[in-house]
């Protein structure tokens, strides 16, 4: 298999450039207000529409949330940052400039050489952060379209001037699923130090990424730059198929284009946007509007004391304060609403091993499925250990548990009360199950003298009936007991 | 500093303007003279020379997270050279550009 | 009288009317008044106000309504002042003739046949026919003090970052300022009284307090040390301006002021550095005109082709000229040797003046080379018309306070007087020039419109 040799061949060298929107009541500019699903056209003034004469005043919410970032990502804080103009036409754009920050020795961004440490399966890895930096969304276009031609386009400026931070990686990352691990270690930072929301889905959190293949060792080759990517589980996708196109093309002999590809999330496919590529020329120079943003030690010390537990140091204390695997130790702190879960839950029901098992098992594999994540579904911690204490009890079998969980995921119930209205309770009634043994063993005889005759695989052929007729609601281990005692006897 | 009809077109292109073969023409000539003009600056050394953004020393002049009032709609729409309900309405984006 | 000088682009009769009479019931009800109350003052029209059009002085914006007041009209408005009318300019203030209006030159009422100076022209040739009072105007390299010395009257452009900036359709946001223009140098003390101070939608305006400028008028020169720059005398200047202007420090000196020379060896590298930073500036500045959702919008079957006609044809050659030089200037390549180079000599061109300011209270020199020219005498030769900004640039780029007091006449035209302050010193520049103004006739002379 050929594509086997060259996977070896090659290695997939990944940057990331994430948008995230910062969790802030007013724009980045202005005092609009940047609430989500407003009607068009309604959350806009002067400042954001670009009007003549309207001037931009910094949200200082705005840049403490890029301090905290930068802090936690380890990031050198510069003295001071300027903002920029980045000059480009585009209708969305209403002053035809973006206000934001730029890589230029004079005015640096807020802050560059940072790193975040991925536990992969394998050895933990640094990545490394190039800059983090702040800057001003653009409006909402739609294209109206007829026969596949766009007549004409509709702008929505609300979203115009929303406050956004910029985190770009270093081409560190060495495989889609490196890629997709990073984001969500990324993700659960930013909500850990309350920076971002991080629901993709809403676009509070956007994802590009620069991909290229090189032989191990040998300079980068020519990249592609993905888009529009809106969960974890597409950055997976999206560049494990652009990494073997990019093969397939250099299998052939053919050069990669450098060019923007967009992921078609329904075809599971990328695809070149076919605008023109011709070099940018953004004309960058340092916003007169706007005096530099200073920060002194102190207010780094300040941001710094402010911090939570970061997820590297959460992840680091389950690991050892619950004796979680690095593993379980990892998912459950993959995002900050799944650790306060987890340790809300072992509050209840002090056994984390489990709790953990279950959260990175069955509960995971629901929102994987459902793209949730945990604080969307309507489970509560509570009724998740009432869940695991009723397996504990005997009440319920581990099957039936993992039958119901769905559902409390999806509409709440109690554990309890599912068990209750269902009949789901197993039956531990001696004489109960005992009565159902005779009938079993009377309707068998062969297999009941199997038994006799020493084959035991004949049990498991009784105990599979038992549990049969009573749908599964016997407790196993009371009919194997029952069932040896009576055929013994 | 020579300034060439090539020249005039890409910044034009870059500027957004459309510019009639005789505004062009025009240009290439002022432009240069313009430029010779200000390679004048070109006399001075500014090795080491901090650059001017801000004539008035200041930092950080923030405001607070606070939600104020957005402008109406119908004030936002007015003067809008063309509108469709509720939005902004524009030609469509033909991605190959014409040369202005 | 104002179709011979046609320095107003709007005018708000029956509300200005209405406002005369509420607050003429008020006087007579001797309440206490706001300082302005019931004086008309008539507003560059790149200055946004509700219930007047905002044009610039062009087509890619006639017709539009503000739906907001700038900081300093609602200071206006709170002060009791009346908003009368919008007066014309170079278009977007680039100019310093008011010829590049797109609506028709503005007349000297001095001369009809020449300039008023500019590109505050509209407002300096308001106040100078006696049309209104007072009159604000900006200065972005000259703008304010080159009408005011054109038209004999009194004009004064603050300290960067003295008078809030929002609202002020920006031309080049690092240079731009708004300015009174007056008949007396008391009048533009009360009109800068109203407009100075911070404001938080101008994240460059100053958190400093303001001064009573009024008061301290009357203190004299007594002791004030005034620095006569040996660049800016002499060579290159109309001989009656230099004579007027010599003749000016003595009067000064007489008062009681010492005069000291100074030197400014970088100004005359000040046209320019101004003719890079404020051009670039510009280019995004007008970035936002483009048809989608203000001004005019020339129809086409596509965006990038609107753009392109819109601006072409709603901007006129003076703003095409400029957009052109800054986004090259800007462009790839070229950042370094013309934006940055220029932002560098910014601050060789400061640090000039902080070097003199270490001796002297004031610099005094004049505000343009000759008097007013004729109209269309330079319009053709763009770079003459630059260097017409030669004295008045040095002080936009430093971010200086400076004025202009009528000092004298030639040909029957008027001579500006320009005196200089540190920053935010407007007080002594007042001072200075209210001394001179009192100790002196030209201030009284006006414009015989027949």
């Amino acid at each position: 298999m050929s594509e086997r040799t060259t996977a070896i061949a090659y290695e997939v060298v990944i940057g990331l450039e994430i948008h995230v929107q910062l969790l802030t009541d007013s724009k980045m500019f202005c005092e609009c207000a940047t609430a989500f699903g407003a009607p068009p056209n309604t959350q806009t003034c002067p400042v954001c529409l670009g009007l003549p004469g309207a001037l931009p005043v910094i949200n200082r919410k705005a840049v403490e949330l890029g301090l905290r970032t930068a802090v936690a990502l380890g990031c050198r804080v510069h003295g001071t940052s300027q903002f920029h103009r980045k000059n480009y036409y585009y209708p969305d754009l209403p002053k035809n400039y973006q206000i934001t920050q730029y890589e230029y020795k004079i005015h640096p961004p807020l802050g560059t050489k940072g790193s975040l440490e991925l536990t992969a399966d394998t050895s933990p890895r640094r990545i490394g952060i190039r800059r983090v930096h702040l800057e001003e969304d653009t409006g909402k276009l739609v294209h109206v379209e007829q026969h596949g031609q766009i007549l004409h386009s509709l702008i929505d400026f609300n979203r115009s001037g929303v406050p956004l931070m910029e985190v770009v990686t270093e081409p560190d990352l060495r495989s889609p699923e490196q890629a997709r691990l990073f984001l969500g270690r990324l993700r659960s930072l930013l909500q850990a130090i309350g920076v971002s929301s991080g629901r993709m889905e809403e676009g509070s959190l956007r994802c590009d990424a620069n991909v290229s293949l090189r032989r191990p060792g040998a300079e980068l080759g020519i990249r592609t730059e993905v888009k529009n990517m809106n969960s974890l589980r597409s950055v997976e996708r999206a560049l494990a198929f652009e990494a073997q196109r990019q093969e397939q093309l250099l299998d052939r002999g053919q050069p990669v284009g450098q060019e923007t590809r967009h992921w078609d999330e329904r075809r599971g496919v990328t695809f070149s946007s076919r605008t023109k590529e011709e070099a940018q020329d953004y004309r960058y120079f340092p916003e007169p509007d706007l005096v530099p943003i200073a920060v002194g030690k102190q207010w780094i010390d300040e941001v710094r004391a402010s911090l939570p537990e970061l997820p590297d140091a959460r992840r680091q204390r389950y690991a050892s304060a619950y004796r979680l695997s690095p593993y379980d130790a990892g998912l459950v702190t993959s995002s900050m609403p799944l650790a306060i879960f987890f340790e809300a839950t072992v509050g209840h029901y002090p056994q984390a091993k489990t709790v953990a098992n279950w959260l990175a098992g069955d509960v995971a594999a629901y929102l994987n499925a459902e793209g949730l994540e945990i604080e969307e579904t309507a489970l509560t911690p509570n009724h998740l250990a009432e869940l695991l204490r009723l397996v504990d009890a005997g009440t319920i079998s581990i099957r039936t548990a993992k039958e119901i969980l769905p559902e409390m995921l999806r509409t709440g119930a109690s554990a309890e009360q599912l068990v209750a209205d269902r009949g789901l309770a197993q039956i531990s009634d001696t004489a109960a199950v005992g009565s159902v043994i005779d009938r079993i063993i009377a309707e068998h005889p062969g297999p009941a003298s199997d038994f006799h005759g020493g084959k035991t695989q004949a049990l498991t052929f009784l105990v599979g009936q038992v549990m049969k007729k009573t749908r599964g609601r016997a407790n196993p281990e009371l009919v194997n007991r029952l069932l040896r005692e009576k055929l013994q006897s | 500093m020579s300034i060439t009809p090539s020249i005039v077109n890409h910044v034009a292109r870059l500027a957004r303007l459309e510019l009639s073969p005789e505004e062009r023409e025009r240009l290439v000539h002022e432009l240069a003279a313009i430029l010779d003009h200000l390679a004048k600056l070109n006399e001075l050394s500014t090795t080491g020379v901090e650059p001017t953004s801000h004539v008035i020393p200041m930092t950080n002049v923030f405001r607070d997270d606070t939600v104020g009032r957005s402008l109406p709609r119908e004030a936002v729409l007015e003067g809008a050279p063309e509108r469709d309900g509720e939005f902004f309405k524009v030609p469509p984006i033909i991605e190959t550009e014409p040369e202005p | 009288m104002d179709s011979r000088v046609h320095a107003f682009l709007s005018v708000d009769k029956s509300s200005a009317l209405d406002a005369a009479r509420r607050w003429d019931a008020r006087r007579a009800d001797a309440d206490a008044l706001p300082p302005l109350a019931g004086l008309p003052v008539a507003i560059k029209d790149i200055i946004c106000s509700q219930g007047l059009p905002t044009t610039c002085g062009s087509r890619i914006l006639e017709g539009w309504r503000s739906p907001y007041d700038a900081t300093v009209i609602t200071r206006l408005r709170e002060a009791g002042a009346i908003v009368i009318g919008k007066t014309n300019l170079d278009e977007f203030a680039m100019g310093s003739s008011t010829e590049n209006s797109a609506f028709g030159p503005t007349r000297n009422p001095w001369d009809l046949a020449r300039v008023p100076g500019g590109s505050s022209g509209g407002s300096a040739a308001a106040v100078s026919a006696d049309m209104v009072p007072l009159a604000l105007g900006t200065d972005t390299g000259g703008s304010v003090r080159l009408p005011a010395a054109f038209t004999g009257i009194v004009g004064l452009k603050p300290t960067y970052s003295r008078v809030s900036r929002y609202g002020l359709v920006a031309f080049a946001s690092s240079l731009d300022q708004i300015g009174p223009l007056a008949r007396t140098v008391a009048d533009a003390a009360l009109l800068l009284q109203v407009i100075a101070g911070r404001d938080p939608r101008d994240s460059t305006s100053a958190d400093l307090p303001v001064p009573d400028y009024s008061a301290s008028l009357p203190d004299g020169v007594k002791g004030m040390k005034i620095g006569i720059p040996r660049e800016a005398i002499g060579a290159g200047l109309q001989r009656e301006v230099n004579d007027a202007v010599l003749a000016a420090a003595r009067v000064l000196e007489q008062a009681g002021a010492s005069l000291i020379e100074v030197s400014l060896p970088t100004i005359e590298y000040a046209v320019p550095t101004y003719y890079i930073l404020a051009p670039s500036e510009a280019s995004a500045n007008l970035a936002r005109y483009d048809g989608v959702k203000y001004g005019l919008r020339v129809r086409t079957p596509d965006i990038h082709a609107m753009y392109a006609r819109t601006r072409g044809e709603g901007f006129g050659t003076e703003v095409k000229r400029r957009i052109m030089l800054g986004t090259y200037a800007l462009s790839a390549g070229f950042y370094e040797g013309f934006f940055l180079k220029a932002q560098q000599v910014r601050t060789l061109v400061r640090k000039d003046f902080t070097v003199a300011f270490g001796s002297v209270d004031l610099v005094l020199m004049p505000v343009a080379p000759t008097v007013a020219f004729k109209l269309g005498e330079k319009a053709h030769d763009p770079l003459q018309m630059y260097l017409t900004d030669i004295y008045t640039i040095p002080v936009n780029l430093a971010g200086l306070p400076g004025i202009s007091v009528p000092c004298g006449s030639a040909d029957g035209l008027p001579i500006g007087l320009q005196l200089i302050g540190k920053p935010f010193d407007e007080a002594t520049v007042l001072r200075a020039a209210h001394t001179y103004e009192q100790s002196t006739e030209w201030h009284k002379a006006r414009p015989q419109l027949t």
